[in-house]
């Protein structure tokens, strides 16, 4: 979905802002950003907040929306 | 919301055993679950269930049962919206089925009439015209290219062209280079496995009354994991503004997952829009176990490679999981969880989401990862019985730990999973001595956990007692941990506060109960809204005695002077302040309204022994012993209950339940005498070992417990029963009749 590249780089500073580029620097990853994705940083799993600061020294994992039982 | 930044805590409360609050209502019958409403001019609904597994409804004449005896109103699918959303719109279509009818028991038509006899006799009279379509309900027949089509056009971009329709996604996780990591190993184990679809089995059937008016305005009284869940799938499908749409939960005989959404829900609303009058429905069990939703049912591929020491090289799964008729997305989760519990150099899972002919899934606990972590723990202790090792050491050998990068990719924080292990090794029951057809198995467990969207309200009584009104069904105990916290924040004792669940006019949205999130989030919550009533408490006493408002402090429930120059006053009490709140500036309450994160991973570990009929392929579970991470147990006896009763379910999956369809495609044991879920008299005591590894993400160090425990019994049992046996097992469930094929082959 992202020209098979298993890591990709964009500038944002937050999770919104990430998200938004992702889309459009990579569109074949927009449908499952509008689905849903969480985030994983530094191993704290949001799930979907939008202004959850991110930096360059961050490791950040997109993951599935999470979901319960 | 962080962990408190002070010494450790000495708790008051919070980790005592405290009577529960709502135990004498449910032992005297006085509790109001789902089915216990009624109101004054009440219809009574049934619906007609489809008894085809794949069938066009070509057209449905219900000009009949309209005219019969105390019928009201009928309903189909044409008196429901169109929503935009194919969420909504799923939901919808499960309901009342629209063009095709799509498993055994999907919902058709209904009615509302004023007796139960008069209902049941009007739905016989509703003409149904089928052309039946070929089915499928096997998860890798329904893969095939030739598969018969479940529905057209419902695969998402990441599934491969020429793939079957029933493929609706697909996902891959790991990182490594496997075929090197594999070229090391000195054994490698490659196996593959079955699970049946199983049923959360809860005692109460879905049940609820509804209500809506002429002027779009409507009430919902059912039992549910969530209210706020049930108001927008029925504002929804029925097409009307959520905020018209009062839903208030009741008690609930439990969920487990499987009260996440809406089955009748929305049908009592359109009969009451049609009829004018209040409309309850109560599913039967038959309805339940053909028509709500179960766990999906599984193929899996697993590969391991192992070194003569025990390091695992490289590890690979492939998931197919079918979801029923619609498509679903818990494959994804399976998949990530799979080989969560160790820190590998290699790792790759990919996972297929497959429709069938079957009711939708929905979840059971830790959704999709039972399954998974049963073939991955399966092949863990397959490698170490023929390399001679001790399951129990290859597990810590292995072990993830602060700073491994996960298999689903994050790398991991503080976790709990090194020292449940190790909590196993030294406990009596690892090396107890086992008798002939007896055998020992052990599994890790892993779930990931959320917060979710939480609002709470916290009330200062004039009395002085506490009132807590937060929005989340209680299915696990969590009243009682919300009071505790509430209590234990304001210094008070426990039987001053009340926490109520209040309907969704009461408060902001929240979240369903699910995710093992609300003694976490709402308990977060719960304690900022206290620390705001104590600022709001500090404040006004400050006034009383003219300082500021920082030379107020507060403890073990009173307002004291606090600092060289707060002056001598004698403290004043949570009751004495309430008492005159009125003079002071009006009632005092706080609330805090939240997205919580931070609710942190959760690992278990699971030891089991068993022993094997060998003439009848009976298995009885012998000893069981539950270790877990709860960061901080703050009602340990609920915490004790959520790991039994996830032992018990697994133990259940593990060894009988399971959906058993015919060649027509229709369900075959739909009822609890032909679908056995354990009861008291086939268990032994299980132990429970609660781990407290404080979670950073919550101020008394609360973690989630709820899921993890149904995630590892499924793979120590068969570990336990494939050492009995001699005979390593791959499919689940293991009935006598497959364990004594297995064991004669």
């Amino acid at each position: 979905m992202a020209d098979g590249q298993e890591w990709v780089e964009v500038e944002a500073s937050n999770f919104k802002q990430l998200l938004d580029e992702l889309a459009i620097k990579h569109p074949g990853l927009a449908p499952q950003i509008k689905r849903g994705v969480s985030l994983s940083l530094d191993g704290v799993i949001y799930r979907e907040a939008w202004f959850t600061e991110i930096g360059p020294e961050n490791e950040i994992i997109l993951m599935p929306y999470m979901v319960g039982g | 919301m962080a962990l408190d930044h002070q010494a450790k805590r000495d708790f008051k409360v919070v980790g005592t055993r405290v009577a529960r609050p709502d135990g004498i209502d449910k032992v005297t019958g006085k509790a109001a679950y789902g089915a216990d409403i009624t109101a004054p001019g009440m219809l009574f609904g049934r619906i007609l269930r489809s008894p085809h597994a794949h069938a066009r409804i070509k057209s449905i004449d219900v000009s009949e049962a309209a005219k019969a005896p105390g019928v009201k109103a009928v309903v189909t699918s044409a008196d429901l919206a169109s929503p935009d959303d194919e969420y909504y719109a799923d939901i919808r279509d499960n309901c009342l089925a629209r063009e095709k009818v799509l498993y055994d028991g999907h919902a058709v038509a209904a009615v509302a009439a004023t007796s139960k006899a008069a209902a049941k006799a009007a739905i016989r009279l509703i003409k149904v015209d089928y052309e039946i379509l070929p089915h499928v309900t096997d998860v890798d027949e329904a893969m095939k290219p030739d598969a018969p089509v479940v529905q057209e056009g419902r695969a998402l971009e990441n599934v491969p062209a020429g793939m079957s329709q029933n493929v609706t996604s697909h996902f891959e996780f790991g990182h490594g280079d496997l075929d090197a990591g594999f070229a090391k190993a000195d054994k490698i184990i490659e196996r593959t496995f079955k699970t049946a679809a199983t049923h959360q089995g809860y005692i109460e059937p879905q049940a609820c009354m509804a209500s809506l008016g002429t002027d779009g305005r409507g009430e919902v009284w059912c039992c549910t994991q969530g209210q706020y869940m049930v108001r927008a799938n029925c504002a929804e499908v029925l097409g009307i503004e959520a905020s018209q749409l009062r839903v208030i939960s009741s008690e609930i005989g439990g969920g487990f997952g499987g009260k996440t959404t809406t089955f009748i829900e929305p049908v009592a609303l359109a009969l009451s829009r049609k009829s004018g009058k209040p409309v309850k429905i109560v599913m039967t069990r038959e309805e339940v176990l053909r028509a709500t939703g179960p766990t999906v049912s599984t193929s899996m591929d697993i590969k391991i490679g192992m070194t003569n020491e025990g390091r695992i090289t490289a590890a690979r799964g492939e998931l197919r999981y079918q979801g029923g008729a619609f498509p679903c997305g818990t494959v994804e989760f399976g998949a990530q969880a799979a080989f969560a519990a160790y820190d590998l150099e290699a790792v790759q899972t990919l996972g297929w989401n497959v429709m069938t002919n079957r009711p939708k899934e929905i979840a059971y606990r830790a959704p999709g990862a039972p399954t998974s972590i049963y073939a991955v723990e399966s092949v863990v202790d397959e490698l170490c019985q023929e390399l001679g090792l001790d399951p129990l050491d290859v597990r810590l050998l292995n072990a993830a730990r602060k700073g491994t990068l996960s298999a689903y990719g994050p790398t991991f924080n503080e976790i709990g999973l090194v020292a449940t292990l190790e909590a196993a090794k030294a406990h009596p029951h690892y090396n107890a001595p086992l008798g002939p057809n007896q055998g020992r198995g052990l599994s890790c467990g892993f779930w990931f956990n959320f917060g979710g969207n939480t609002c709470v309200s916290l009330n200062i009584n004039d009395d002085g007692t506490i009132g807590v009104v937060e929005g989340n069904p209680d299915i696990g105990g969590s009243r009682a941990s919300i009071s505790m916290m509430a209590a234990e924040e304001l210094g008070v004792p426990y039987d001053k506060v009340r926490t109520v669940i209040a309907d969704t006019t009461s408060l902001g949205f929240n979240d369903v109960t699910d995710g093992s999130r609300v003694t976490f989030a709402v308990g977060l919550a719960t304690i900022k809204a206290a620390r705001a009533a104590i600022q709001e408490m500090c404040k006004r006493v400050a006034k009383i005695w003219g300082i500021d408002e920082d030379a107020v402090l507060w403890e073990d429930g009173f307002a004291k002077p606090s600092g060289p120059n707060a002056g001598t006053h004698p403290p004043m009490s949570l009751a004495e302040i309430a008492a005159i709140a009125g003079n002071t500036g009006g009632p005092i309450a706080g609330h805090h309204e939240v997205n919580a994160d931070g609710a942190g991973v959760s690992f278990g570990v699971h030891l089991v022994d068993t022993e094997v009929d060998p003439e009848t392929g009976a298995t009885k579970i012998l000893r069981y012993t539950i270790f877990q991470d709860a960061g901080k147990a703050v009602h340990p006896d609920y915490v004790e209950g959520q790991m039994q009763g996830g032992a018990v379910q697994g133990i259940g999956w593990a060894l009988n339940e399971e959906y058993i369809y015919g060649e027509d495609g229709r369900l075959q044991n739909a009822g609890f005498l032909d679908y056995r879920i354990p009861v008291a008299s086939d268990l032994p005591s299980i132990e429970t070992v609660i781990l407290e590894i404080p979670n950073p993400g919550h101020p008394y160090g609360v973690r989630g417990v709820g899921e993890t425990p149904i995630v590892p019994p499924l793979a120590a049992i068969s570990n336990a029963v494939s050492r009995a046996a001699g005979v390593r097992m791959t499919e689940l469930p293991m009935s006598p009749p497959r364990l004594l094929k297995a064991m004669s082959a």
